[in-house]
């Protein structure tokens, strides 16, 4: 097991009003995502939790290109991770920023 | 882009454990308790180099089934799974005496336990066979403070170990096809007892054994859905409008039943044996008929005992 995390900086507010939102679930080639609207708008963090060890670049390269296509300030992003292929994170962070926008 | 698929159409065995929840209650009806963002996670898997779940792999909470107030309980089959640890456990006996805390006020029309599990975590194993015990023992309160629980199974998981007493010891059963209820599972029983007691990759076998349409045939499950979240919600409904009674009439009248089961076909070798001797059509082809063709079957031995 692996934990690290990621930080940025975001230009704007995330959409949408739900203070939070659950997506996905840590199992082999899954994960579960926990967002949580609890930072500065102009901020944002990645926490994660991997069952496999040795790809931290990979995950920063992952996280930061997520972080460029959806600017979510405030939010904060907490991942157990089983596995996932990073086409697979990818699509997980878009779900749980998409949840966020949903009715309250 | 519209909805292609409505939420409750969807197929139980795919869903996650909080789909089945949305799509089995009343629209936006259900609450959490203990959620995901409370973080209370297992004290144990970290020690192993495991990561856990936000929810530890069951979400419980509270909600409406057709307007009447429920309690429902769902495992999250593909996280261990969908096994029992301490905090998982405890979940699941907390909202179990909640419900029977209410017995006489406020409480709940209902509980529904989404069961989808292998049994006991081994990594916890001795907090979570614990919980099995305290589980069965908030079951057994529960239904005698009046409150019917149904358990409902169509899960990769099945229900087996310590899942496979606690849906024995709910009011009533729900099946899909993909469901398997059973105590050992078939790679226990192989390992134990090698290979020709029980080949655990025959899949053909196991569900023989131990799948829905097997329980349901004899007894061992009230009502066979076709599978979607929809068709559980509608046989929970039913189900819980005729609920048995938990007396001694009821279990003198169960105890019968299996006595009887058991002089009537404890000599069978395999499910097709039973089958011929309840006089079914085609005993064979039991298991390829469609959910249609099976259901279409009507036997004695479901719906009549002491769930």
């Amino acid at each position: 097991m692996e934990q690290f995390q990621v930080r940025g900086t975001t230009e704007r507010r995330a959409g949408g009003n739900r203070d939070r939102a659950v997506i996905g679930v840590n199992a082999s080639g899954n994960l579960e995502v926990l967002v949580e609207r609890v930072l500065p708008d102009s901020e944002c963090l990645v926490d994660v939790a991997t069952a496999v060890t040795g790809f931290g670049r990979i995950w920063e390269a992952v996280i930061q290109e997520f972080l460029e296509r959806t600017s979510p300030g405030g939010l904060k992003f907490s991942i157990n991770d089983g596995g996932a292929r990073p086409d697979t994170v990818t699509l997980r962070l878009l779900q749980s920023v998409r949840l966020m926008e949903d009715e309250a | 882009m519209s909805n292609p698929v409505q939420p409750n159409e969807a197929d139980w065995y795919e869903a996650s454990a909080r789909e089945r929840i949305d799509g089995l209650l009343d629209p936006k009806s259900f609450v959490e308790f203990l959620g995901p963002e409370q973080r209370a996670v297992s004290p144990h898997l970290a020690q192993f180099d495991l990561t856990g779940a936000f929810d530890d792999g069951i979400v419980v909470g509270r909600g409406r089934l057709d307007g009447q107030e429920v309690f429902v309980a769902a495992q999250e089959g593909r996280f261990l799974g969908g096994a029992f640890g301490e905090v998982h456990g405890a979940k699941l006996v907390g909202i179990l005496r909640a419900a029977r805390d209410g017995a006489n006020n406020d409480g709940p029309r209902a509980v529904l336990l989404l069961l989808d599990t292998g049994g006991v975590r081994l990594q916890e194993a001795n907090a979570g066979e614990l919980a099995i015990s305290e589980i069965v023992d908030a079951v057994v309160k529960v239904r005698s403070a009046g409150i019917p629980i149904l358990a409902l199974v169509g899960g990769r998981a099945g229900a087996f170990g310590g899942g496979g007493i606690i849906t024995a010891c709910c009011s009533r059963i729900v099946v899909s096809e993909h469901a398997r209820v059973s105590v050992s599972g078939p790679e226990v029983i192989e390992i134990n007892k090698g290979v020709e007691e029980f080949d655990s990759r025959d899949r053909a076998l196991v569900w023989r054994v131990c799948g829905a349409r097997t329980r349901y045939l004899t007894g061992g499950a009230d009502r066979y859905v076709k599978g979607s979240i929809r068709d559980f919600r509608e046989a929970a409904l039913a189900l819980i409008r005729n609920a048995p009674s938990f007396d001694l009439v009821t279990l003198v009248a169960e105890q019968q039943r299996l006595m009887e089961r058991l002089q009537r076909f404890g000599d069978c070798r395999d499910a097709p044996d039973i089958w011929r001797k309840m006089g079914l059509p085609e005993p064979e082809r039991i298991a390829e008929l469609d959910d249609d063709a099976f259901l279409a079957i009507r036997t004695k031995g479901a719906d009549h005992d002491a769930r």
